[in-house]
């Protein structure tokens, strides 16, 4: 196998390709099958993946199968529960250049090709786990049985490359250019949505679905009725149509658009591009096309930022950095909630979920307090009329909420959380009175967003056991949890804290207390900026869109709307204070707030977003008018110089931290890598920091 | 009996030797893989009316324990109205489980059960975990080499010194020889439900046919093999069973059951007995147990037309031989060849005589009765009289 790239990945997880040959006499069929198996020898935390050496082990096998003579037909699946996770990732940080990227590409392709092209019948099966290259692997060969319980997805364009392995090409003429778009475009842009075997089966990816009990005994007689002639399967040309294809790809445009807030990103336009081209050209052409596309996305900082913060999640999402001993941790056996408005309820909600303990929730008038739990009472019924508890579940969970005005029934928590008006006065008399009723080993926690921990704990008996455990909005779906401790916080409340957190299946950072902790802090000093340059003349929808072609989830007028003015104003307040004058507080927010106005957008009745006239008549601008360049480049400025002074500071150890909070806790997009990678990448950091937060090649092109 | 039961349908797994074919697969799937086999074999068959499923091992330890028929019912993707449970009779267990199952169709109980065994021997060895009452040997009650089956089996030899070794080995050729020829007739694959099996070291592979027989097996070779229970013996690995893992099932049903339904009986049970016989020899146990069963079915063995017993050593096929005046080389006694050449995952190996039985039946309708019989630890027998549906005739024998 002749290929330009030289070095094969020296940390690869090599994947085997084994053969063992079965008499298919018993399924009624003279002959001989060779099964292969894909295996990399580890369990299935660590999926099969296709490096380089595993590319040409298994192409070494596919030329001993095709020239074996005794061998009728051949057959490929994986070790249990996976086929394969597709491309070793980890080795494109190697690539170095153009002619690499080519090289990569077109050794999957020679490799994968062979199973269409072995001159004998080819079978996936796909007994688990495919993705990317595992899924195109089985959509070479001619046939494919699929597992019920397997999960298969092209995942390539959510991390920001394309089906290059010959799925843009093979799969669109196999199942239809509209599926295909839903599979390649729709499914990867909508959080990563993945098909469960039934699915597949629908869609055409997968000739026959069988029970994961006896899944290869099953595919293995599917086989010998096709080599018999038993069965046939019947495979509609859909290239005839050329009216299907336009609009499948118009659909796909439409979607990549919407999700980007009408910039256009690389990677979803090169997909549909090989999905329209994949119509008219042959094996050859579309395989080349891929080679190309693939090549292109390899070679931008984008991809490398993005691979980097796909790993960053995967990595971080198990690891803790920072915490201590999870056996440090004391067992939580009952919770407690102080206040019951939105934010408390949701809390509750959340805690008896996952923890399924006792939760109590108190709140000043027995009104609040009715209002709180049946708010979540009527959440859990909601859940079961989706489907996604059962009704003995909800009844045990109902039963563990309670709520109460006497704060005496947090005596028996292990674990009380405040969401109160963020005000330090108010917590700090709520703390010193929730001193006098629980333990003194339980643990007190706060949602704060940005107030200091430790002005809310420093005068009571036991510092040591306040955490900050700030929760993102909406509480149940944002991944992020920031844990703050003080400079008193123990180890012991820490680990108890990071359990918890843990059961609420929440990926965690362990931050050093400080005002706004990472989201907050960063959110505000970059909605200050804009809210600037709006006040001082720039047409709001100028200032809004400014930072269009990062394409964050929302612009920072809409997420002000989300998150409420009231509490927007409230925390650039505080920030203002405690940090200092580059936190600004806008005069025309706090007019707005005045005026008791929720939001600067509204929906009009056909559902397109128009200004609020009524917030816009409030608004008082100067007369100094900056260009939507300017703006960004002002936020982003100011965004790397407050990084950079946290890391300083010591909020989080690493820009690593700072990266995943703004990509779980704010939904900002991997292709940035989160965000320190593309501040380093468009220049920004070295002009406002005079250096960049990775080195070159660690979310990045290398040097 | 009130009611008529019937054996509607019998498969197993492939027979695999301890510590090799499925080494990697838990006796758990084993017997879920073979009861899917069976119910893919009878479509007409709704899973909801199995009234109940029982599953046989001689050791209820791990993926052999927590109540092996329930936990196989549930992992065999049967409804959750289907209960189960576990049965143990050490080798006569999937005996056993047909035949109280049955019991309960005949007594009225039940329409329709799934019945069958499972022994994997290389993941639990015999005698794993057993702790025998020092009773046992403080006060004689049995010998101590009551609990070493191949002892029993010499001692067997010692109490019929005319059934020789010889006469062991050439039963034991003739047995390989039998299942060599029925595996070129196609016989023994048709109730074979074959098992993906994995290697980690190899990968995937599918076990389709058994892996213990020895085609072409002579006495020459087998006089040559080493006796290991004791000095000068005459028990050898060649003219005995092996260590085997494997399973099976059966489906019983009453005969209404049957008819209303769509599917057809392969044997129809008349009646059964177990016998107990001095531990010492329990190879032996056939003998009192076919006695006990003919007499109860008031058939002699002259009306038995195809005898199905297990070979776990040849002199105790010999002795029951012996007993009743058959020839040793009789060609209507096991004419598939039997677990010496096949292998004997212990409480598996009941279902499997059945199968074989079943597919004897179908070949020989001039057969009206059949047994299927075998010896059990610590001194038992156990013996199922069965009636060939296909019988022709009008009088009672061959």
């Amino acid at each position: 196998m002749s290929t330009s790239v030289e070095k094969a990945n020296p940390t690869e997880v090599v994947t085997k390709c084994l053969r063992r040959d079965i008499d298919l006499s018993l399924f009624g069929y003279e002959g001989k099958l060779a099964l292969l198996t894909l295996d990399n020898g580890l369990d299935y935390n660590r999926p099969n993946t296709f490096g380089l050496q595993s590319l040409n082990l298994l192409s070494n096998v596919l030329d001993e199968v095709g020239n074996d003579a005794s061998v009728d037909a051949v057959a490929i699946t994986g070790k249990p529960y996976i086929l394969a996770a597709g491309a070793d990732l980890s080795g494109i940080s190697l690539v170095r250049n153009r002619e690499q990227a080519i090289g990569v590409s077109k050794l999957g392709h020679d490799v994968f090709r062979k199973l269409g092209e072995l001159g004998k019948p080819t079978f996936g099966f796909i007994n688990g786990l495919a993705l990317g290259g595992g899924l195109e692997v089985a959509l070479h060969c001619d046939f494919r049985t699929i597992a019920t319980s397997a999960t298969v997805a092209l995942p390539e364009v959510f991390l920001g490359l394309i089906p290059g392995w010959g799925g843009a090409y093979l799969l669109p003429r196999l199942i239809g250019p509209e599926a295909a778009v839903q599979v390649i475009i729709t499914n990867a842009l909508n959080s990563n949505k993945m098909l469960s075997g039934a699915d597949a089966l629908n869609l055409g990816v997968a000739d026959a679905a069988f029970s994961p009990a006896d899944f290869l005994e099953n595919s293995a007689l599917f086989a010998a009725q096709i080599l018999s002639g038993k069965k046939t399967i019947n495979r509609e040309d859909h290239t005839s149509n050329p009216a299907v294809w336009d609009r499948a790809i118009a659909a796909g445009t439409a979607a990549a658009s919407k999700k980007y807030g009408g910039t256009k990103i690389a990677s979803p336009t090169r997909a549909l591009e090989l999905i329209a081209g994949a119509r008219t050209s042959t094996r050859d052409e579309g395989f080349s096309a891929e080679d190309q596309a693939l090549a292109d996305l390899v070679m931008t900082d984008e991809l490398r930022a993005s691979l980097y913060a796909f790993n960053l999640i995967q990595k971080k999402s198990k690891k803790v950095e920072g915490s201590p001993k999870p056996s440090l941790a004391r067992k939580v056996t009952s919770v407690g909630v102080v206040g019951a408005g939105l934010m408390a309820s949701q809390l509750a909600l959340l805690f008896v979920r996952r923890l399924k303990v006792p939760v109590v929730m108190t709140d000043i008038d027995q009104l609040r307090v009715d209002t709180g739990v049946a708010y979540v009472r009527a959440e859990i019924v909601k859940l079961v009329d989706k489907g996604r508890i059962t009704q003995d579940l909800a009844n045990r969970l109902t039963d563990l909420v309670s709520g109460s005005i006497d704060p005496q029934v947090f005596a028996d928590c292990d674990f009380v959380i405040e969401a109160v008006f963020e005000e330090m006065g108010v917590k700090q008399k709520l703390f010193t009175q929730l001193e006098t009723i629980i333990s003194p080993e339980c643990v007190l926690a706060t949602n704060t967003s940005s107030l200091l921990v430790e002005d809310m704990s420093k005068h009571l008996s036991h510092p040591e056991r306040v955490v900050g455990f700030h929760f993102f909005n909406p509480v149940a779906l944002m991944p992020l949890l920031e844990v703050a401790r003080t400079q008193f916080t123990n180890d012991e409340s820490v680990a108890t804290a990071v359990a918890v957190g843990k059961e609420l299946k929440k990926t965690m950072i362990i931050v050093k207390d400080a005002p706004g902790f990472v989201v907050n802090r960063l959110l505000s000093i970059f909605w200050g900026e804009i809210t600037d340059a709006a006040d001082e003349g720039t047409p709001f929808d100028i200032a809004d869109n400014a930072l269009a072609p990062l394409g964050l989830p929302m612009t920072p007028f809409a997420l002000f709307g989300l998150v409420g003015p009231g509490v927007a104003l409230h925390v650039s307040q505080i920030l203002h204070k405690t940090l200092g004058d580059r936190f600004s507080v806008s005069p025309n927010m706090k007019s707005i707030v005045d005026a008791g106005i929720k939001t600067f957008y509204l929906r009009d009745d056909s559902g397109k977003i128009i200004p609020n006239p009524a917030a816009f008549s409030l608004i008082k601008q100067g007369d100094k008018a900056s260009s939507a360049e300017q703006v960004r480049e002002r936020a982003l400025v100011a965004l790397a110089k407050e990084a950079r002074l946290m890391l300083d500071e010591g909020v989080v150890s690493t820009p690593d931290e700072i990266d995943l909070c703004m990509m779980l806790g704010a939904g900002w997009p991997l292709r940035l890598g989160g965000i320190l990678p593309y501040l380093d990448s468009s220049g920004i950091s070295e002009k406002a920091t005079g250096q960049r937060f990775h080195s070159k090649g660690i979310a990045s092109l290398p040097a | 009996m009130t009611r008529e039961v019937v054996l509607v349908d019998a498969v197993r797994t492939p027979f695999g030797k301890a510590g090799s074919l499925y080494s990697e697969t838990r006796a758990d799937d084993l017997v879920v893989r073979a009861m899917r086999g069976l119910l893919d074999r009878n479509p007409t068959l709704d899973p909801s009316s199995i009234d109940d499923v029982a599953i046989a091992a001689a050791t209820q330890i791990g993926d052999q324990g927590l109540t092996i028929g329930r936990t196989a019912a549930l992992l065999a993707g049967l409804p959750r109205t289907v209960p189960g449970y576990a049965i143990d009779r050490m080798c006569a267990g999937a005996m056993t489980a047909v035949t109280t199952t049955g019991s309960a169709i005949g007594f009225g109980a039940y329409e329709a059960v799934i019945a069958g065994g499972v022994e994997h021997m290389g993941r639990h060895p015999m005698g794993e975990g057993v702790d025998p009452n020092p009773r046992f040997l403080a006060e004689k009650i049995v010998d101590t080499e009551a609990l070493i089956m191949g002892a029993t089996a010499e001692n067997l030899h010692d109490r019929f010194p005319h059934l020789t070794r010889a006469r062991s080995d050439a039963y034991a050729a003739n047995s390989q020889a039998k299942t060599a020829a029925a595996y070129e007739r196609g016989i023994i694959q048709r109730d074979l439900i074959p098992v993906a099996v994995r290697s980690t070291d190899l990968g995937w592979a599918m076990a389709t046919v058994d892996e213990p027989p020895r085609p072409g097996t002579t006495v020459e070779v087998l006089a040559a093999l080493r006796a290991p229970f004791r000095a000068n013996g005459r028990v050898t690995a060649g003219n005995a069973a092996g260590l085997n893992d494997g399973a099976t099932a059966a489906l019983l049903t009453s005969a209404d059951f049957a008819k209303a339904n769509g599917l057809t009986a392969k044997a129809r049970l008349v009646t059964f007995a177990f016998a107990g016989v001095e531990p010492e020899i329990m190879g032996y146990g056939p003998v009192p147990s076919t006695i006990k069963a003919l007499a109860k079915a008031e058939l002699s063995i002259k009306d038995i037309g195809l005898i199905e017993i297990n070979e776990a050593f040849a002199i105790q096929v010999l002795a029951f031989l012996d007993h009743f005046g058959i020839e040793d080389l009789d060609p209507m006694v096991n004419p598939y060849g039997g677990a010496i050449a096949v292998g004997h995952p212990l409480a598996s190996t009941g279902v499997r005589l059945m199968l074989n039985l079943a597919q004897g039946f179908s070949e020989h309708p001039d057969v009206r009765y059949g047994i299927t019989t075998m010896c059990i630890g610590l001194g038992m027998g156990g013996t199922v009289v069965w009636e060939n549906p296909n019988w022709t005739g009008t009088v009672g024998t061959r």
